[in-house]
């Protein structure tokens, strides 16, 4: 049971690393921004089963860390896009 | 009992697992920022959510299978609140001309 937990934390945190390739290296910020929900949220899965696995329960605390870290950081983003007006190099975002 | 609460566990982490590749899927291959924002946030969210509902039986005690729920509820709070701002900011960068 320990091992299959393992593994699909592997195949879970394979797949985020599949999606974080092609997020990081689109050019617009919105999906770079994406990248931390998918972090959050895979990595979260990630460390869960982990913890099931080695049958430590502080793992969700991690997994509960993990989840926080993520919305905030996208809130963070969010307030900082609206108040500043776009410059130059958001114009190039318009257009992608 | 036990091989009943294990199959279950089983079943319900696979579906979890292939969630997840599906919404990595969906975020390689739709068009435009914003399905590819909603292929992320829901198919990640259901698979987390089914991954906990997995892991539930095998939780050693009822506060930690309580723990494992707030993990689910924060995280669909959490990416449903982020998808909206992150769409909102999208929106609103479009729509200016």
């Amino acid at each position: 049971m320990a091992d299959l937990f393992t593994g699909a934390a592997l195949f879970i945190l394979t797949v985020t690393a599949l999606g974080l390739f092609k997020v990081l290296r689109s050019e617009i910020a919105v999906e770079r921004m994406m990248a931390v929900q998918l972090l959050g949220t895979g990595g979260a899965a990630a460390v869960l089963l982990l913890g099931a696995a080695t049958s430590s329960p502080a793992m969700t605390d991690v997994a509960l860390l993990l989840m926080l870290l993520a919305a905030v950081s996208c809130a963070a983003f969010t307030s900082g896009q609206s108040s500043h007006t776009a410059d130059a190099s958001e114009q190039a975002e318009d257009e992608a | 009992m036990t091989s009943l609460a294990n199959a279950f566990t089983l079943v319900a982490v696979g579906c979890g697992a292939l969630l997840f590749l599906a919404g990595t899927l969906g975020l390689l291959r739709f068009p435009d920022t914003l399905s590819r924002l909603h292929a992320l946030s829901k198919a990640d969210n259901l698979g987390l959510g089914l991954i906990v509902l997995g892991l539930l039986p095998q939780a050693e005690s009822f506060a930690g299978g309580l723990k494992l729920v707030c993990v689910w509820l924060l995280a669909q709070i959490s990416a449903a609140t982020a998808s909206q701002l992150i769409a909102g900011v999208l929106y609103r960068r479009k729509s200016r001309p």
